[in-house]
């Protein structure tokens, strides 16, 4: 039941936020902040409670520690069934904390339409908790096109109208047709499964425990994998389909920002570890080598491309391309470590990249532009804000004693005695991380100053939100088994599957 | 053949509408009230609809060899009369202004309707055909209704024309198959057809040109070039109708017609029906990318829409027919819906109707509950969940999958991402901020009206239908098709 409020309130917050803007532009800010305290609240709890370390033994259904189910379909076996495990949990938290992250950060930029803002906000979040949550896979699908619909008029409507030629709508729409024409593939895989289990069974269901199993020809486990992989590619992104993503993360407002570096790519790697690895293992181990070429392709056409921008929020997004091509080869090497590795790479860059865009956001409402060409030797004239902005560069570029060491160094570590070369070229993307990530630093805050005037510090809000990331990533930086121990279980599922599967078939 | 009881309940919905008819001709002919000639049809069509479940009491059962009332008829008697109910409610508040005679809309509706609900009981050639005529003739009248605005008087007569040339394809189709095949009933003909090893090239023939006929009342490509101009001359409730209540009827006979005469041997029909849905989808939705009127964004949609229906014709096995039955009632509540909004933007009548988008620019900030029922259409049509267009499309991808039309499955794949283009733009035209004073707003009291309750409906309905769809899932399976005894 506990489940099923997770999902409901950001709902029911969104709602209330709507029709409260009647009495003013505070209630629904400080509804729709109260509304994310007690979705965060009620994960801390659950995480709190619940036991999540390593369980008795591997089966073979998920070892879930809440679980709800509804009937409602009938007619095709779905229903509505919730489970959380540690993996989920760690996700939810860092939607819960995220969500709070995007209401504040928004407290100042969004003064228009407020309630119609918090509104699609928390749809928003509260559509994610569901894919995090959903285990019947047309519930997981169907979360996964209702988030988009918010993200879309959260771009579209309160959206910057960027550089030239790139109108904030154009981003919008971009990020709705990939991402949807990418789900309905998904859809048609899922879809595709479910029958290859009806003409085994005899009967319509779309429950992941029970689908799992269903055993498939060697070219249908293949197509069907592809299926989901492409919709999560898009998601994530990986290179040839990553068009959407500068745009949009450029043109959103900066909790729209957040959001979609922060949760909405971490979904697509969710659903990779939750859904497309148990359920086509052997197909994923064949597409490997491919997977990971794609993987390495990213990280250094990412860094690249970071490095070539000259709009901040441009050379974040492109930066996330470059850390998400590290998860790709992490979820791909399927061994204990790297799989740890990515959940702390993702919790790290949901950090980090949730800094960066703060502090480009409040950059922007101080100076008026995300220009870096008119920016420079800003440091010392903004308050506080270029010491946090160094904190998160570092820990952008993977500095020991941040989050985002630990991420990488794990996925490293994990893959290398699977693939070793795929390591070593690895590694080079890097340095290349510090390159761009230093010249960022490089070009707004120090050189020659281009404005030559002082501007007002940070507030107390804004230096709470950058103090709390900071707290976090150095937090994780030092004691990443917070993170590690909870979802080692749902790991070692997940690894002792694939390889069981693997196994199996080549003896 | 003797008519029992039994017989005449089974007609009562089609009696019931034929009398409303005459009686609304009677009530003109002594005085003229608007009010009491849409009220009449209003009760009269809602007593059709509530002899259906005395129908269902008697049903299945054969009324003469032509019609066959079963619960395959019923489900779509219900449909074409709640349709055509919304288009009465709608036609009431638009044509209260119209300064011409409006009570003879309702006659012509109402003979439309007794068309359509003859045309999805058929099972012989004969009463396809009487169904079709007595259903399309009133609509040229209704296009053609604000005959002073000149858009509205072309689509009369361009779908006059264009219509009694496809009625002239199907005629001609009919007597190639009569003459080869000496019967006209749905069965006959799939019994002698499926006796003939070699088909003669009059059977090719008049399949084919029935194929246009009926592919021209449905609106796919290539036989779609009509429907954007009527759809867009027409006034509002009239393209409402004309989307709604002729595409069921017609749609719900095709598929009687495929499963009672299963289509020749060698398949060549299905290759030429899945080829038409796949031109349907792509022409439909690339063309509806560059339009800047509402209606006739609606009009190319709605090919696209019939393209994705046709894959469960080509199906016709499995799923199919229940796929088609939900298909269609979520596409034609929404569509309801849609020009429903249309319909309430227009009215009043003054003159042609608030069709271009930018009479729809930030509807938000001046009627929020309206624009989120637009948005609520708009995101049926392009199958988004929670709504009921997605549930709709979930049973094409279904219906696709079961039956392995992978070419298909792949038209509506890139026909939604198409779709979502222009359908994400009326929906962000309607959050943006206009920069002067609306030239065409809906009335203050819209949502008081009869007719906006029912947009409102409609909205909830769709909404309702798409979180919770099992109870229509249910009432869809209960009506399968009989065969004749």
């Amino acid at each position: 039941m506990i489940l099923l409020w997770l999902i409901l309130i950001p709902f029911i917050g969104g709602l209330l936020c709507w029709q409260t803007e009647r009495f003013g532009i505070k209630p629904p800010r400080v509804i729709a902040l109260v509304t994310m305290l007690l979705e965060l609240a009620i994960a801390i709890v659950l995480w709190w409670h619940g036991d999540y370390g390593l369980a008795d033994t591997i089966g073979d259904t998920p070892n879930w520690v809440l679980e709800y189910q509804l009937p409602w379909i009938e007619r095709f076996g779905i229903s509505f069934h919730l489970g959380l495990d540690g993996l989920s949990l760690i996700m939810i938290l860092l939607t819960g904390f995220l969500g709070v992250l995007a209401v504040t950060c928004s407290w100042a930029e969004i003064d228009r339409r407020v309630g119609f803002f918090h509104l699609n906000l928390l749809w928003i979040i509260g559509a994610v908790v569901g894919i995090f949550l959903a285990i019947d896979l047309f519930l997981f699908f169907f979360f996964w096109e209702m988030m988009l619909v918010p993200m879309y008029f959260l771009i579209a409507l309160w959206g910057h109208s960027g550089s030239k030629g790139n109108s904030r709508v154009g981003a919008a729409m971009k990020f709705f047709i990939y991402t949807q024409a990418s789900g309905l593939l998904m859809l048609v895989a899922i879809l595709g499964l479910v029958f290859a289990h009806f003409l085994q069974a005899g009967v319509f269901t779309f429950d992941y425990s029970v689908l799992r199993t269903t055993t498939l020809s060697e070219p249908v486990a293949m197509l069907l994998m592809l299926g989901f992989f492409i919709a999560f590619a898009v998601k994530l992104p990986v290179v040839p389909l990553h068009g959407w993503l500068p745009d949009a993360h450029a043109q959103a407002p900066t909790a729209g920002s957040v959001d979609l570096a922060g949760i909405l790519l971490k979904t697509a790697a969710y659903g990779m570890l939750r859904f497309m690895m148990p359920m086509f293992p052997d197909a994923a181990m064949q597409f490997a080598p491919v997977a990971m070429a794609l993987g390495l392709i990213g990280i250094f056409y990412g860094a690249v491309m970071a490095f070539s921008q000259t709009d901040v929020k441009r050379l974040i997004a492109c930066s996330s391309i470059s850390h998400m091509g590290f998860v790709l080869i992490g979820i791909f090497s399927n061994t204990l470590i790297s799989l740890q590795g990515v959940v702390a790479l993702m919790v790290a860059h949901a950090f980090s990249s949730a800094g960066l865009f703060i502090v480009s956001g409040q950059l922007y409402e101080r100076l008026g532009t995300r220009d870096m060409r008119e920016m420079g030797g800003l440091f010392g004239k903004v308050g506080a804000l270029p010491g946090f902005a160094m904190v998160f560069v570092m820990a952008s570029l993977g500095m020991p004693g941040t989050a985002n060491f630990i991420g990488e160094f794990l996925i490293l570590f994990g893959a290398f005695e699977v693939v070793p070369w795929v390591v070593v070229v690895a590694s080079i993307g890097l340095v290349l991380a510090a390159v761009y990530s230093l010249i960022l630093m490089q070009r707004i805050y120090f050189g020659p100053a281009k404005i030559d005037r002082a501007y007002s510090g940070l507030d107390t809000r804004e230096f709470l939100m950058l103090l709390t990331l900071f707290v976090l990533t150095i937090a994780l930086g030092f004691f990443p088994q917070l993170v590690l121990d909870v979802s080692e279980h749902a790991m070692t599922e997940v690894v002792t599957w694939v390889s069981a599967a693997t196994n199996s078939s080549t003896l | 053949m003797n008519l029992t009881s039994s017989h005449l309940i089974a007609l009562l919905p089609l009696m019931l509408v034929c009398v409303t008819v005459v009686i609304v001709m009677l009530t003109v002919a002594w005085r003229r009230s608007h009010f009491v000639s849409a009220t009449l049809t209003v009760i009269g069509l809602n007593a059709a609809l509530a002899s259906l479940i005395l129908v269902g009491q008697v049903a299945p059962i054969q009324v003469t060899p032509l019609v066959m009332i079963d619960h395959y008829s019923i489900l779509y008697m219900a449909m074409i009369l709640i349709a055509a109910l919304a288009c009465s409610t709608l036609a009431y508040a638009y044509l209260e202004t119209l300064p011409d005679q409006r009570d003879e809309f309702y006659m012509l509706l109402g003979c439309s309707v007794a068309g359509g609900l003859l045309l999805v009981s058929s099972q012989h050639l004969t009463s396809l055909f009487i169904g079709l005529e007595l259903m399309s003739l009133p609509l040229y009248g209704m296009a053609a209704y604000a005959f002073k605005e000149r858009l509205s008087l072309e689509a009369g007569i361009k779908y006059m024309v264009l219509s009694a040339m496809a009625s002239a394809f199907l005629l001609f189709g009919m007597a190639l198959l009569y003459a080869e095949s000496g019967t006209l009933s749905f069965t006959g003909l799939g019994a002698s057809l499926a006796n003939d090893a070699l088909h003669s090239n009059w059977v090719v023939a008049g399949v084919g040109l029935m194929v246009v006929g009926l592919g021209f009342k449905l609106s796919v490509a290539p036989f779609h070039l009509w429907t954007p101009d009527v759809y867009e001359g027409a006034p509002a409730p009239v393209s409402a109708f004309l989307a709604t209540v002729s595409k069921i009827a017609v749609f719900a006979v095709l598929m009687r017609l495929f499963s009672l005469a299963p289509a020749t041997g060698d398949g060549w029909l299905h290759t030429v029906i899945a080829l038409m849905a796949l031109l349907s989808m792509v022409v439909g939705n690339l063309l509806a990318l560059m339009q800047k009127n509402l209606k006739r964004i609606i009009g190319y949609s709605s090919i696209a829409h019939l393209g994705y229906l046709l894959t469960a014709l080509v199906a016709s096995d499995g799923l199919a027919l229940e796929a088609a039955a939900i298909y269609l009632a979520t596409y034609v509540a929404t569509t309801l819906g849609a020009f429903g909004v249309i319909t309430l933007v227009s009215s009043p009548y003054k003159g042609s109707d608030a069709g271009l988008l930018y009479h729809y620019r930030g509807l938000f900030w001046r009627r929020p509950y309206l624009t989120a029922v637009l948005t609520v259409m708009m995101l049926s049509l392009a199958g988004i969940p929670m709504t009921a267009g997605f549930i709709g499309k979930f049973y094409i991808f279904t219906v696709g999958v079961e039956s392995e039309l992978w070419w298909l499955v792949g038209g509506v794949v890139l026909g939604s991402a198409l779709g979502l283009y222009y359908y994400l733009r009326v929906m962000v035209t309607l959050y943006l901020k206009s920069a002067d004073e609306p030239e065409r707003d809906a009335p203050n009291d819209w949502a008081q009206q009869v007719g906006g309750l029912m947009v409102l409906l409609l909205a909830a309905l769709v909404f309702l239908i798409g979180v919770y769809p099992q109870p229509l899932i249910d009432l869809v399976q209960m009506a399968g098709i009989q065969m004749p005894i």
